[in-house]
């Protein structure tokens, strides 16, 4: 008898001690977004994005078994910062994968810390290519998912001119770059392509604006723009004072989505075009699930399962765009091959993630071993209220980092 | 090991000098023990400790450190300036980062061909097609090539700097540019050269800069060796520019610096030419700038234009204020706790870091004019009051017709 209530004591023990570690059993994920600096502004929605997800996933049981808990850092728009910050979430707080960055130059600093130490960075946001790094995942679009179709839709609408107009970035001289033999090896003679750089910061388009208004003259021309943020308000209001629209002269821009027209005027952009893997206005069950689950969530923001303090988040006009889509993605694609690996380890995972597909709300992706996804990708066109009326769906598009690649296998 | 040689040299000329900065001898063991610490005692607990021992320094620490480090010596190069000299510079930071891009440029070419396209020159050269315009060269513009050479990057870093501080001086000083025109100058200096490195077309690799470093003087730049070494320079560094600094402002030249700050027309009367005391000290800070800036790449892995950012200059202005500017450890322990601060609080407190720092500065600004240096003179003169304050309600009142007269003869006047 003494036994058995020993016995019981001890298997009452044993349970609680599962239990209590089962309920402690967490999994520590990076994030490493700007929440301050001039990036903050759109760094700050994927920080949102991906604590909503984190939440959903925890939800449903989390990851093998365990639950995210976030570790949110601030690199604070600031390069080497990102790196200590990148090296503080590999080195001290051992977390299994990090979603972050937004500019190319983040993701240049943080690379090698990433490639030292053995991490795994989700990156989401449309960039320029050139780059594979075992230790990177690139959710982001490529340029070949991005501009190359938009100009090959430019194309297929009657365009011949073409006037590429970016901000003197590593992003838009490499697009620009790629575009230009491109849309040589299409039979656009040299002289119907123009190719400008603004500089940082730039705000008078006057002598730009009636050089794009001479070319267009003929009324087969385009602007291809990768003008940066905040440089495209005076660009469309020069442009539009020229008497120049989307009827006689319409304008791809790469750099702006939905979450971009909380900070800019959306009416000076009507009519002009967008071209993404993802538009909040798609018509699919999984992306109404995901527009009105984020919603909800941003009522009463938290991360279910784990002791992580939600706060500072902007709840008003919030929308959902492209790099939230993608971030978000990222998540889950990483989430099913650990699942896939049975390990947090980040060598099993990269094998494993390689043919990961994900039904998202977009359609479905697949992770390629060339690190970036085969994507379906849409052209928009640009609304007063700052959505994009869908105009055509271009199907999927497998992304390639490199254009020395997609540029010989085109021809 | 520094404390020993300290001591062994003060028998030698050398020593003689270092023995003329008459040092008192509660500061010198004061500047024994701190670098024995920092340039023993914490590498050796990072190379020999295990890993998971309590007394165990990470590399993770060590190279953070590093990087305080060579934000000090900015302090200092700015505090020079700024606290000795009374020349608020809202750019010092131009020459922190010519430093870092002379050394940047070396390191870019070390990496070979292990670059994203396996080419011989730097990966931006590549995808700007800068084999098309340098042909003769396979790509490389004929300003990198000097650069291949490690002696060659190490004196640029001090000649380049030095020559614009001194080209920019030179004009500011001789027109007599003062006060806040100078400091608006500074900064529209760094700001206009930021602009300038942005640009792709400058052959410094536009926005992204230099990044993605393999190799140093032949060492893998990340592996823990050479962090641990590099971090041991920067301390190093930061100790012999602290002791010139302590020198410079020991002597004659030091006084007459002073003697600027506070009353330059003053000095100008009395036959100084105060143009050419203010341009030494302003080549001095940028050689010094440059140095940290020289450390600072290595060990963060990146330079790119927004260092040169203006507010990036006035960080480092804030750091000396929160240290305590016109004195030599004040900028240090500024530029050391704003930034540990500041790596503590971007972790624990994302989204609020900025208030609490900014609060912070905001505090000492108010009620700590003197800096956390200033602290116990602060707190001394402080009790001093109170004890004068209580003295004066004990001690009895002065008879009252001696005050009745005073009033009298104010009035008759």
């Amino acid at each position: 008898m003494k036994n058995m209530f020993k016995s019981i004591l001890a298997a009452l023990a044993v349970t609680l001690v599962t239990l209590s570690t089962m309920a402690a059993e967490t999994v520590k994920v990076g994030v490493l977004h700007s929440l301050s600096g001039t990036m903050a502004i759109s760094e700050t929605s994927l920080k949102d994005i991906l604590l909503f997800t984190f939440d959903e996933i925890n939800k449903s049981g989390g990851v093998l078994g365990k639950m995210i808990e976030p570790v949110v850092v601030d690199p604070a728009s600031n390069w080497p910062l990102f790196a200590e910050k990148a090296r503080q979430l590999l080195d001290k707080d051992k977390v299994s994968v990090v979603f972050g960055c937004w500019t190319s130059v983040s993701r240049k600093s943080v690379l090698p810390v990433f490639e030292q130490l053995n991490g795994l960075l989700f990156y989401p946001v449309q960039y320029e290519g050139e780059e594979l790094s075992k230790n990177i995942f690139y959710t982001a679009e490529s340029v070949n998912q991005q501009a190359v179709p938009a100009v090959d839709y430019m194309l297929g609408e009657g365009k011949k001119k073409f006037y590429l107009l970016g901000s003197d970035y590593v992003y838009p001289r490499t697009t620009n770059k790629i575009l230009k033999q491109y849309l040589k090896s299409k039979g656009i003679p040299d002289e119907d392509i123009e190719e400008i750089y603004t500089p940082f910061g730039h705000t008078d388009y006057q002598t730009i604006v009636a050089a794009i208004k001479k070319f267009a003259a003929g009324g087969k021309a385009t602007v291809i723009s990768t003008l940066n943020g905040d440089t495209n308000v005076p660009f469309f209001k020069e442009f539009a004072n020229a008497g120049l629209t989307s009827e006689n002269c319409p304008v791809v821009s790469f750099s702006i989505s939905e979450d971009e027209f909380r900070g800019l005027p959306a009416k000076e952009l009507a009519g002009h075009l967008g071209c993404w893997t993802y538009f909040m206005s798609l018509k699919t069950a999984e992306n109404a699930k995901f527009v009105g689950d984020f919603n909800t969530w941003l009522k009463e923001p938290k991360v279910t399962g784990v002791d992580y303090k939600v706060s500072g988040i902007d709840t008003k006009g919030r929308v959902t765009c492209s790099p939230m889509n993608l971030s978000r993605m990222g998540v889950y694609l990483w989430k099913q091959a650990v699942e896939k690996a049975g390990s947090f380890d980040v060598d099993k995972v990269r094998v494993a993630l390689i043919g990961q597909k994900f039904k998202g709300p977009a359609g479905e992706v697949t992770m390629q071993d060339n690190h970036h996804l085969i994507n379906n990708v849409f052209i928009g066109e640009t609304l007063p209220t700052g959505q994009f009326k869908i105009v055509k769906a271009l199907g999927p598009v497998a992304g390639e980092p490199f254009s020395s690649k997609f540029l010989t296998a085109g021809k | 090991m520094a404390a020993c040689r300290v001591v062994r040299l003060t028998r030698t000329k050398l020593g003689r000098l270092i023995m003329g900065l008459s040092l008192s001898k509660r500061e010198l063991l004061l500047v024994c023990l701190v670098s024995f610490v920092g340039l023993v005692l914490l590498p050796c607990l990072n190379a020999f400790v295990p890993p998971d021992s309590f007394f165990h320094v990470s590399n993770f620490s060590i190279t953070l450190c590093g990087k305080y480090l060579c934000y000090a010596v900015l302090a200092l190069g700015v505090n020079i300036l700024w606290g000795y000299t009374g020349l608020l510079s809202l750019g010092q930071c131009l020459f922190f980062s010519l430093g870092g891009y002379a050394l940047g440029m070396y390191l870019m070419l070390k990496i070979g061909n292990l670059g994203q396209y396996k080419a011989d020159i730097p990966d931006f050269m590549v995808f700007l097609e800068f084999p098309k315009r340098f042909p003769e060269t396979g790509g490389l513009p004929p300003h990198w090539i000097p650069f291949k050479n490690f002696w060659f990057a190490t004196i640029a870093v001090l000649v380049v700097p030095a020559l614009s501080a001194l080209v920019f001086g030179f004009l500011a000083f001789r027109s007599r540019i003062k006060g806040v025109y100078f400091s608006i100058l500074s900064q529209a200096l760094t700001y206009a050269a930021m602009l300038l490195f942005f640009r792709n077309d400058f052959t410094f690799g536009g926005n992204n800069g230099l990044t993605d470093f393999k190799f140093i003087l032949g060492y893998d730049v990340n592996s823990n060796t050479t962090k641990r070494t590099l971090y041991i320079a920067s301390g190093v560094l930061l100790l012999g520019v602290y002791l010139l600094c302590r020198w410079l402002t020991q002597t004659k030249f030091g006084l007459i610096q002073r003697a600027i700050r506070d009353s330059e027309n003053r000095v100008l009367f009395s036959g100084y030419a105060t143009v050419h005391f203010k341009l030494f000290v302003f080549v001095l800070s940028s050689m010094i700038c440059a140095l940290g800036g020289a450390l600072f790449v290595p060990q963060v892995g990146i330079i790119n234009p927004s260092e040169m950012a203006p507010d990036k200059s006035l960080e480092a202005v804030v750091w000396c204020a929160v240290g305590g500017r016109a004195s030599l450890v004040g900028p240090i322990i500024g530029a050391i706790s704003v930034n540990a601060l500041k790596s503590y609080a971007t972790r624990a407190f994302a989204e609020q870091w900025l208030y609490i720092l900014g609060g912070m500065f905001v505090f000492v600004v108010l009620f700590m004019p003197k800096g956390i240096v200033g602290l116990p003179a602060q707190f001394a003169e402080w009790r001093g009051k109170q004890q004068r304050h209580k003295a004066s309600v004990s001690a009895p009142t002065p008879p009252a017709d001696e005050k009745v007269n005073d009033t009298a003869i104010i009035s008759s006047k």
